[in-house]
């Protein structure tokens, strides 16, 4: 019976260069660097990934179906660095089976701090997305999969999405699962899909740690835990991000290998399928009203705001950041505003997270600083150039060619 | 020496340095900071340390039974907060961080005055009841207290020899054959450390003996044992690591300072002297102040670049933004951590660095160069190369302007610091100690 829901998270943020209070000039961003990392993630990720699926998709004649959410500025940079991974998306776009999800364009945190902002960077996604995928989304996935009561009221009040998605936290579920539809608080249409971490971080985080007593994870054994969920759930929903495959998950620890056993381990079992999320919006009604008074999203173990909002540097630089909105649309500089998104990308602050520095994990994978501290300093220098950028226009200086935002004219389908 | 067992009190002869505040630098502090730990844990130590017979230096600790000097000009000295510490102090003018100048230049010093005590304008024998109590330069002086140490040393009962850099290193070797008891010599400052490539050969000759005939070495740091490692040629396996503590003065409750001021000041503490990289601070200064000018500069210590940095700094245009204080003590310290906003350890070669860790503990946050071992036990501090002097600059500027980082720079940093305890390290010793005596 359960139905198997993949949603795979895409998503490379733009690194800042190294920025010093004695730097006076508009290229904040690493381009080297970030084309680099572009480039790797789509030989070991994004390129075998995609081919990998794509012929599961084949293979099963449309009954193995995904989700995607591809960022902004992803999709710049893979425009920008390996259009051939473009074109891969847009072959599994081709096959139906593929759907993709709505989100904040620059992958900001936005929602907590401006809902026109918000808004304005959901509608840019959404055109992006129709752009280039022909199709337009119906289920929304903020970052991080942050979420409260309030989200679920303003998706619902877009009128856009039929379902939000979000962390199957414990503590909002009390002694209920993951494994049902949810009408999220005070709404009366939206649906919400919440994550299965448990089954979802098997794969995510276990997968190749020889400690853990499951290990190594078969498909095969995989498929009989999603067929216990026969009788106490509709669906499994197996949210993770992308570079799980070939990334995190090196090829070497047989994790595609494990992708393409797994449709055959799911339909053992004549009842189980695959679903996207919206067919699983479409399918399933409500079990009940889930009430989220406080945020939550999937990351560390307190599935809380502390990786982005825990020390005093990171509000500080993220009320600075904000602060600026009114004037940067005021000055109607599209430079401008573009470098001010940019800025909003949450894993800047993330960068910023004291809290596990002293344990060197996960945190420290994804930083390319030395310390919070340093990325605090380089966020705060470019960020008060831009300010001054605002304050006087006249500073502007004529981009050079080098500028990652581009212009309009040469990425005519994102802008 | 026979077997050793875990429960038994392990008796350590010490080669130590005069504690604070009496001594300037980190070497004191240490032996401070180590011994009174190693107290704590029940080892008995005999800590036999150089010191002039001198008024001045009577008071500073409290002392239960002070034996008269016999005629070699030793002391036994007891501490009371230390009850399982015997002190032991030679007469010698010997002092950490001399060089061969320093040496002559105080050994001068003392003649003239004993010249003027005794009203004797041309008597510059020095004699001190029947026996030379000095040498007549650096070298000798080290091996005059090598032969007197040895004296002592045969009087004493130990288990194991434990010496704190290459002044005692030649005493320490001495005992250690005499005595037939293992040697565990600790290396707070390598020659290359203070003179950069510019080594004094005697100096290193000294060291290496020290360090070959060890049974154990401790260094400071990661970054001091690979210069034992590399340049000394010891082999790695006999080379551990143990990081220095700190003493916390409880500055919770120092009565804060409320100075109403607009100006920020960034703290320079130290000697002033190459290893400690004064000159990439005032460059980094003049850097700060092409974006800021609500600052000063101060320079605590003193060192033989003193002067060339007071002139460096009217040299760079900033001599009026930069204060020079001389060599501060006790109270004047903790003064000067109240009222400063950020300490900088610009330190060209650092085997440790004890004094960012006071600054920590003090609620003033830091930037340490990335050349220092103190730079492998802090994360709660901004790190740089010492030769960054822009780098340098950019973060003084940022700890400034930003109070954030300067909030949490130190509410981390004040925590952190409290895990670093002489506690920990006392106890490391004792197991190498132990692997020392199992080895024999």
């Amino acid at each position: 019976m359960p139905s198997v829901c993949f949603y795979f998270q895409v998503h490379q943020p733009l690194r800042l260069r190294h920025y010093t209070v004695f730097d006076n000039d508009d290229r904040y961003f690493d381009e080297d660097k970030n084309a680099a990392i572009c480039r790797k993630v789509a030989n070991k990720c994004y390129l075998p990934a995609n081919r990998t699926l794509l012929k599961l998709i084949q293979r099963h004649r449309g009954r193995f179906r995904i989700a995607y959410s591809l960022t902004g500025v992803l999709l710049e940079q893979l425009e920008r660095y390996c259009p051939e991974v473009l074109s891969t998306f847009h072959a599994l776009a081709q096959t139906g089976c593929v759907e993709f999800l709505a989100e904040t364009y620059y992958h900001s945190l936005s929602f907590l701090y401006s809902r026109q902002e918000f808004v304005e960077q959901v509608k840019k996604h959404m055109v992006t997305i129709r752009e280039l995928f022909g199709q337009t989304p119906t289920v929304f996935r903020n970052t991080e999969l942050i979420y409260n009561n309030d989200l679920g009221l303003l998706i619902e009040a877009m009128g856009c999405f039929d379902a939000v998605i979000t962390e199957g936290a414990d503590h909002i579920l009390g002694y209920r699962n993951a494994n049902f539809v949810y009408r999220p608080r005070g709404c009366r249409r939206l649906k919400l899909l919440l994550k299965n971490y448990s089954l979802s971080d098997d794969i995510a985080f276990r997968f190749s740690n020889r400690n853990w007593a499951e290990w190594p994870l078969t498909a095969e054994k995989f498929g009989h835990w999603i067929g216990a969920i026969n009788g106490c759930g509709h669906i499994v929903n197996l949210f993770m991000d992308y570079e799980t495959l070939g990334e995190h998950q090196w090829e070497d620890t047989g994790i595609f290998e494990f992708m393409r056993h797994l449709p055959d381990e799911v339909f053992k079992h004549p009842d189980n399928n695959f679903k996207t999320p919206s067919e699983v919006a479409a399918a399933y009604e409500p079990a009940d009203v889930v009430d989220v008074p406080h945020v939550i999203s999937w990351a560390d173990t307190e599935r809380d705001l502390s990786a982005w909002l825990g020390n005093p540097m990171q509000s500080n630089a993220l009320h600075e950041l904000y602060r600026l909105e009114k004037k940067i649309k005021r000055s109607g500089d599209p430079r401008l505003l573009a470098d001010w998104r940019r800025l909003q990308t949450s894993d800047h602050f993330y960068y910023m997270c004291t809290k596990y520095f002293s344990d060197g994990d996960v945190h420290k994978y994804f930083n390319p600083y030395d310390s919070p501290y340093d990325s605090y300093i380089n966020f705060m220098n470019v960020l008060d150039h831009l300010q001054r950028r605002c304050a006087t226009p006249e500073i502007v200086t004529s981009s050079s060619s080098s500028h990652p935002s581009g212009s309009p004219a040469r990425v005519p389908v994102l802008v | 020496m026979g077997r050793y067992d875990e429960g038994t009190q392990v008796r350590v002869f010490m080669l130590g340095w005069e504690f604070p505040p009496f001594i300037s630098g980190g070497l004191g502090t240490a032996c401070y900071g180590l011994t009174k730990a190693l107290d704590q844990l029940g080892a008995k130590v005999t800590f036999v340390l150089p010191r002039m017979v001198d008024s001045r230096f009577a008071t500073h600790v409290k002392l239960l039974t002070p034996d008269c000097c016999n005629r070699r000009g030793e002391r036994r000295l007891q501490v009371d907060e230390l009850k399982n510490v015997t002190f032991r102090s030679i007469m010698s003018p010997l002092q950490p961080y001399a060089t061969p100048q320093a040496y002559d230049e105080k050994i001068e010093e003392m003649l003239r005055q004993r010249r003027a005590a005794a009203g004797l304008p041309g008597d510059i024998t020095g004699q001190s009841r029947g026996g030379l109590d000095y040498a007549g330069d650096l070298y000798r002086e080290v091996h005059r207290y090598a032969s007197l140490a040895m004296e002592l040393a045969r009087e004493e009962e130990f288990d194991v020899i434990h010496a704190h850099d290459w002044m005692t290193y030649p005493a320490a070797v001495g005992i250690a054959m005499m005595s037939g008891k293992p040697l565990v010599v600790h290396i707070h400052s390598t020659e290359f450390d203070r003179s950069g490539e510019h080594v004094n050969q005697v100096v290193y000759d000294i060291e290496r003996l020290g360090l070959q005939r060890a049974d154990k070495v401790i260094a400071v740091s990661q970054f001091t044992r690979g210069i034992v490692i590399s340049r000394y040629g010891i082999p790695g396996d006999k080379v551990d690591v143990v990081y220095n503590g700190v003493e916390r003065n409880g500055s919770w409750s120092a009565a804060p300072i409320n100075i109403r001021r607009d100006e920020k000041i960034v703290l320079f503490l130290g000697r002033i002297t190459m290893q400690k990289g004064p000159e990439y601070f005032l460059q980094a200064a003049r850097r700060v102040l092409e974006v800021m000018d609500n600052v000063k500069f101060v320079m605590a210590g003193s060192g033989d670049l003193m002067h060339r940095s007071i002139e460096l700094a009217a040299h760079l245009g900033i001599g009026h933004k930069v204060l020079f204080t001389g060599f501060l003590r006790g109270g004047d310290v903790r003064r000067i951590y109240k009222m400063a906003d950020l300490y900088v350890m610009p330190s060209v070669s650092e085997p440790f660095g004890i004094a960012p860790l006071e600054a920590l503990d003090n609620d003033v946050p830091v930037i340490i160069s990335k050349q220092s071992g103190v730079s492998e036990v802090l994360r709660h501090a901004l790190k740089v190369d010492f030769w960054d002097v822009d780098e340098m600059a950019n973060k003084m500027v940022a700890v400034l302007k930003y109070p954030p980082l300067q909030m949490t720079l130190r509410s981390h940093g004040n925590f952190e610091v409290r895990k670093l305890r002489w506690r920990d390290a006392a106890r490391r010793c004792l197991e190498i100690y132990r692997e020392t005596l199992v080895a024999v």
